[in-house]
């Protein structure tokens, strides 16, 4: 189309007008997918909080245990503090009982130690502990969107 | 390359190299429209572009002819479908959760707000721009000379979008919609209206029965919302394209666009086009789909209008890109600083005063005030049979393509205009000050009132005037210029009185600012 030389860097005006004209369309374009693409991600969830009130500490004496089945959530109480341990399997989202050793999943026979580590079975990853918070009323609260490492146990009283 | 010795791994390995070239050369298999010849095989090759000639008439592409009507409507119709579609991410077709999720829309979804407006105002925007088509192909004679039944399918067009338009308005649930949909429920029932009188209602209910299919029911339940919603993103979406293929396909086959016989090219249409450099060719005009052609040779041009044709790459394609931005950007502007009404949650208990329709049925409102049956049904029924049988009943096929065909036709478009402006008012003047039937005589039979009414009245003085003007021109042309320019007047008239001078009740008021505050 132009006497231009492209393998010398030569690009006439009327090629460079036009992929510049081009170019800023594609971007403008990107730019609207993406405005459009981000209607899809929801601003609001209507699900129950991820974040919930257990109890007072006095209903947690050390050496008990108590499952909460509609949080799906184990928390122990010890010497060493309150701990709160998920229970989800990590395959494919069971609710898994509590053994004497650690913890068995009835769906595809993924087995926990009692620290929450794989030690049998398809999980592909240990049982997230989370966090645990005190309220200024004494509640203690879990945030099952907050994980912890292993063995993060917590003193409140 | 090309030895047959070459190992397998050599030839594999040479594919991988070349994939580039070879998947893109497969996929665009007309190579770059860098001439003339790979600028129509470009148009001839492609699915989504070979609905358009190869090469354009250069009529079509002046703006002053067309004004790009009909393309900003399309326009404004993808626009809808999609702003829509996404709509649909969040909306939820049930009389408890629609109103908080157009909340949610409005107030929480990204982009939510400037969503629904696009949304709204594209899809209002097309009734304007339709009608303005509409206009655009009647002034311009565009129905005649084969293109009679396609004029027909542009009304059938023209009646689907107001039920896109109406349906869409009832999904929000609130109480424009609760009050829109119980008042089109009942407008269904209003041949009831002629079956009362007549006696015949136990036995024929026509009304009745069309009433319980469109609610699911006797009152608006949530079967109702079912329903016009199934309406709204299917079934009448679904008829829509299907006659929207149909239209395109049969402007192709008409040859594109009208024009008119005396075309002569001017020195302004290269501001538009590229004009062709060749000239002569054998080929009628109405031949816009083939590739053959004579470029050169001895052969006698036996129509010279190939030679106001340009190559649709880029011309027509260009111009059409133009008109896309223009309206995407009118949208949006317009969507960015005018919010879509949003009223109280759907409360049937309590009725708004005044209950006014969207402000493209507020001129059907103002016809119903006088007669259900007449303002709803019949009425528009017969406005619509009108409209459909224009291009059977003007048959003269001279100076088409040509606005207002002749100086005749101008002067008749403007006599229409104010004549028709004035007997409007004239009427609305009198019911305003002097009522109707039912003022005079209390005990009328609603019968009278149906079949004499200011509606009627109007209708029939349309249908003599275009009468007279036939006889006194002797042109059919002539009569239905006078017609249709009364239809238009009426339409906006009675629309604007509908907004402006209708308050409470449906009382007359010159300004809102006279309405009794309750």
């Amino acid at each position: 189309m132009s006497d231009k030389n492209p393998e010398k860097g030569e690009v006439s005006r009327r090629d460079f007008l036009g992929l510049a004209a081009i170019g800023t369309a594609v971007l403008s374009a990107l730019g609207v997918l993406a405005g459009v693409l981000r209607i899809f991600k929801p601003d609001v969830h209507f699900e129950e909080s991820k974040k919930f009130k257990i109890g007072k500490p006095e209903q947690f004496p050390v050496g008990t245990v108590k499952k909460f089945d509609d949080k799906k959530l184990f928390v122990f109480s010890d010497e060493d503090g309150f701990y709160a341990i998920t229970a989800v399997c990590q395959h494919l989202g069971c609710i898994v009982y509590k053994t004497d050793w650690g913890f068995q999943c009835p769906c595809h026979g993924s087995k926990y130690d009692q620290m929450g580590n794989v030690i049998g079975g398809p999980a592909p990853r240990g049982l997230p502990w989370f966090k645990i918070e005190q309220l200024v009323d004494g509640s203690l609260v879990v945030d099952a969107s907050k994980e912890v490492p292993k063995g993060t146990k917590y003193i409140y009283v | 390359m090309g030895e047959v010795n070459q190992s397998g791994i050599a030839k594999f390995l040479n594919n991988i190299r070349s994939l580039k070239k070879s998947f893109l050369g497969s996929f665009l298999r007309s190579g770059k429209p860098t001439s003339d010849k790979s600028r129509a095989a470009v148009m001839f090759n492609n699915f989504f572009l070979h609905i358009q000639g190869v090469k354009t008439h250069i009529n079509t592409l002046r703006p002053t002819y067309t004004f790009g009507f009909g393309l900003i409507s399309l326009y404004l119709l993808i626009i809808v479908v999609i702003s829509g579609v996404l709509l649909m991410v969040y909306y939820n077709p049930s009389v408890t959760e629609a109103y908080n999720k157009i909340k949610d829309l409005k107030y929480v979804v990204f982009g939510g707000n400037l969503l629904r407006n696009i949304h709204k105002w594209s899809g209002e925007g097309m009734i304007i721009f339709v009608l303005l088509h509409m206009a655009r192909v009647f002034y311009t004679g565009s129905y005649k000379k084969g293109r009679e039944f396609n004029w027909v399918i542009g009304i059938v067009l023209l009646i689907l979008m107001f039920g896109m338009n109406l349906s869409g308005y009832m999904l929000p649930w609130d109480q424009l919609a609760y009050w829109a949909l119980l008042i089109v429920a009942n407008i269904i029932n209003s041949p009831k209206e002629i079956t009362d009188s007549l006696g015949i209602t136990q036995y024929f209910d026509i009304g009745g029965f069309f009433k319980e299919l469109f609610l699911g029911g006797t009152n608006p339940t949530q079967e109702s919302l079912t329903r016009v919603y199934l309406l709204h993103i299917w079934l009448l979406p679904m008829f829509l394209f299907l006659f929207l293929g149909i239209h395109f396909w049969r402007i192709r086959k008409d040859g594109g666009l009208t024009r008119p016989d005396t075309f002569e090219r001017k020195d302004s249409d290269v501001y538009y086009v590229n004009p062709p450099e060749k000239t002569g060719g054998i080929f009628p005009t109405y031949k816009t789909y083939g590739l053959m052609e004579l470029a050169r040779g001895r052969t006698p041009a036996v129509d010279k209008d190939v030679e106001n044709t340009v190559l649709s790459w880029p011309n027509l394609l260009i111009a059409e890109l133009a008109i896309f931005v223009l309206t995407l950007a009118g949208v949006i502007a317009y969507a960015y600083f005018v919010d879509a009404p949003f009223k109280e949650p759907a409360n049937p208990l309590i009725p708004e005063n005044p209950a006014k329709a969207p402000w493209y049925f507020l001129g059907l409102q103002e016809l119903l005030s006088y007669s259900a049956f007449m303002g709803g049904v019949g009425l528009p029924g017969l406005a619509l049979l009108g409209l459909a049988l224009i291009p059977y009943l003007d048959r003269e096929e001279d100076r088409v393509g040509i606005w207002f065909t002749n100086r005749q036709g101008v002067t008749v478009a403007l006599q229409s205009f104010i004549i028709g402006t004035i007997v409007v008012i004239g009427i609305l003047a009198f019911v305003v000050n002097f009522g109707w039937f039912r003022n005079w005589w209390p005990n009328v039979p609603q019968i009278l009132i149906t079949l004499i009414n200011p509606g009627n009245i109007w209708v029939g003085f349309m249908i003599v005037y275009s009468l007279f003007v036939i006889k006194k021109t002797g042109s059919t042309r002539m009569g239905a210029i006078a017609l249709f320019t009364m239809f238009l007047v009426s339409y906006v008239i009675f629309t604007a009185m509908g907004t402006y001078f209708r308050g409470p009740n449906w009382d007359f008021f010159w300004s809102k600012s006279q309405w009794p505050i309750h």
